[in-house]
């Protein structure tokens, strides 16, 4: 998707930069599916894509209370064929709900690559979009998550409401609605950094009993004992001497 | 007894007619059946998921999928096809023959079981002798694909899920096997069509489901249990762990999963009504009906509409039962996994063996009204 820059004066790019990403789909592609098969293909295709975007089951903050009263009864995002994933690798859609800090930016980038493509992402949110109130004085808030993953819808508010969302979503499925098959090739993603083997391996059991065994467990400390006029067993008192000396 | 219609028998001499040899003709007539019962399974996903999507929606006051189609009807086909086309993963450091080999070993056996279920006297792909014995067969291969989708996703959550599926299908399906022994035991005869047969006569009064109450609870339970539906869908709880043995999968092995869970919850539905709910029968004996009327049995048209009530009524005994499982989804918490296990071993297993014992016992006794 890189584009000849316009030979105009007014242009901002240098004679022969390349401007990246552009807003519209590239023109050769777009050309071909001008075809009438190819297009009532891709309608197909594209109309069961926008019908059924999974999104994942994510949400970092306040935000997500508000995404929460979406799946309710209310605001009700099953309408729209949304169905929530709590696994990645079937979702099409995060919508990032909430702050996202330097901590959980790795996180978030993990689970952005195990999405399979095509997958799409709703920035929702002040915090999102800028890093919101904590973007004067944070140390630790990642100021906007368009800085780690592609972003393809963003929801302005603090919190948006439902209504924002389902906004989103339908702005979203135009979006999906004017892509094309062709394109695939270029928008699939090429390189996983993300991809760690788990190591499942034996640990030793840590209730074992011989914690309640200790002696401190089956009489009460020395001081006390004294204090109380007990005997203090000698192995106690050996063991607590022991102990000072060193 | 009533033979109903025949159709193997009428497309064979018709065959025969036309100067095939009835070698020839029978070959030509063995796919017929597979492949209205595959085409029959497949769309029962599509109106099973919608169901599940709407009821779920309506016990929960909401609206459920509303664009996709007339009121969303066309939900899980824009799902499926777009599971399709999208992009299959295999993990890092998966084994890449199992990961692949896993759902299909879930899905191939539960279309299979197809094979025995009736649904008229001359309507079943094949009757054979060991019919339920084969279906209860097939439904213990599944949990090998499960455990092989946890084992080979190299993923902890994918193991947890995977083990936890085979702990449940081995422990339910125990008490279900002993359920179908009693039914069995009445019937003297593993043939579904034998079995549907013995219940018949008597409209809804000759049902299973009065002479076997308890045994009707218990399948009905395992069968929830081996499907994984809610009360016991454990291997998938989401807050534990995010989905079971089917979290590394993507696109259309997910599907695959997805499938094989839907067609599961139809089969069990269909092997419900057939053990306990007269199969096709209709709740007034159309036999007594005819009779009543003074019609003979033989009459081709009351063949053909005997026939159409007996598919019907099996459909619609089958989704009145997936509707109570999905309301029971939509409404039950899950059982912890212990709970889970204490049920099916210390509760399912000494109640079937009582069942078992006293069916026994009560046929001895009643040999009239419990097959002697
Ligand atoms: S945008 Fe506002 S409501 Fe949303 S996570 Fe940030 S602070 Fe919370």
């Amino acid at each position: 998707m890189v584009m000849k820059a316009a030979a105009d004066k007014n242009s901002i790019l240098a004679p022969g930069e390349m401007l990246q990403s552009p807003a519209a789909p590239p023109s050769v592609t777009h050309d071909l599916s001008e075809n009438v098969i190819l297009t009532t293909v891709d309608d197909l295709y594209n109309w069961c894509r926008l019908s059924s975007l999974f999104p994942m089951l994510y949400g970092t903050a306040c935000c997500f209370i508000e995404f929460a009263a979406l799946i309710g009864s209310r605001f009700d995002f099953d309408r729209f064929g949304l169905l929530p994933r709590a696994s990645p690798r079937q979702a099409d859609l995060i919508i990032t709900a909430g702050t996202v800090t330097m901590k959980m930016a790795p996180a978030l980038v993990r689970l952005y690559e195990q999405m399979a493509d095509p997958k799409y992402v709703i920035a929702m949110g002040a915090c999102t979009i800028t890093g919101g109130m904590f973007s004067m004085d944070s140390p630790s808030a990642v100021r906007g998550v368009d800085k780690l993953i592609p972003v393809d819808v963003y929801i302005p508010g603090c919190p948006p409401r439902p209504e924002a969302i389902i906004d989103a979503i339908i702005k979203l499925r135009k979006k999906v609605a004017t892509e094309s098959m062709q394109d695939r090739a270029y928008t699939m993603q090429t390189h996983r950094f993300y991809q760690r083997a788990h190591k499942l391996k034996p640990v030793p059991p840590i209730l074992t009993g011989k914690y309640l065994q200790m002696g401190t467990h089956s009489s009460p400390p020395k001081e006390l004992m004294e204090s109380m006029g007990m005997p203090v067993p000698s192995a106690l008192a050996e063991k607590t001497a022991h102990e000072e000396t060193n | 007894m009533n033979q109903g219609i025949d159709l193997q028998g009428s497309f064979i001499r018709a065959m025969v007619d036309l100067g095939f040899s009835p070698g020839v003709a029978k070959t030509l007539w063995l796919p017929l059946p597979m492949g209205v019962i595959l085409v029959a399974a497949t769309v029962s996903i599509f109106v099973t998921v919608w169901l599940e999507r709407k009821i779920s929606a309506a016990a929960q006051q909401r609206i459920g999928p509303e664009y996709a189609g007339p009121l969303g009807t066309l939900q899980a086909a824009a799902d499926g096809i777009k599971l399709i086309f999208k992009e299959d993963i295999t993990p890092a450091k998966a084994d890449p023959w199992l990961f692949t080999l896993g759902p299909a070993i879930v899905v191939i056996p539960v279309f299979l079981s197809f094979l025995i279920v009736p649904f008229g006297q001359n309507m079943v792909i094949t009757d054979i002798g060991v019919g339920i014995f084969l279906w209860i067969a097939l439904s213990s291969i599944a949990p090998i694909g499960l455990l092989m989708a946890g084992y080979s996703s190299n993923n902890k959550y994918s193991l947890l899920g995977g083990l936890r599926a085979a702990a449940q299908s081995i422990s339910y399906e125990i008490p279900m096997a002993l359920a179908v022994l009693a039914v069995v035991l009445m019937s003297n005869s593993l043939s579904t069509i034998d079995i549907v047969n013995q219940q018949s006569g008597y409209g809804i009064l000759g049902w299973n489901i009065w002479r076997q109450p308890a045994g009707f609870l218990i399948f009905w339970i395992a069968a929830l249990a081996e499907c994984e539906r809610l009360p016991f869908d454990l291997p998938e709880a989401e807050e534990e762990l995010v989905a079971g043995y089917q979290t590394e999968y993507t696109g259309m092995k997910f599907g695959l999963f997805y499938v094989g869970s839907y067609v599961n919850l139809v089969l069990s539905a269909l092997i419900v009504s057939i053990l306990y709910l007269g199969g096709w029968e209709f709740p007034v004996s159309v036999t007594w009906i005819s009779g009543l009327l003074g019609i003979s049995e033989t009459t081709p048209w009351l063949q053909v509409i005997t026939a159409a009530i007996g598919i019907m009524m099996t459909v619609f005994k089958a989704y009145a039962l997936v509707f109570i499982a999905i309301l029971l989804r939509w409404t039950v918490p899950r059982v912890r996994i212990d709970q889970l296990l204490d049920f099916g071993w210390k509760f399912l297993l000494p109640v079937s063996l009582v069942n078992l014992l006293l069916t026994a016992a009560l046929k001895l006794t009643f040999p009239v009204a419990f097959g002697g």
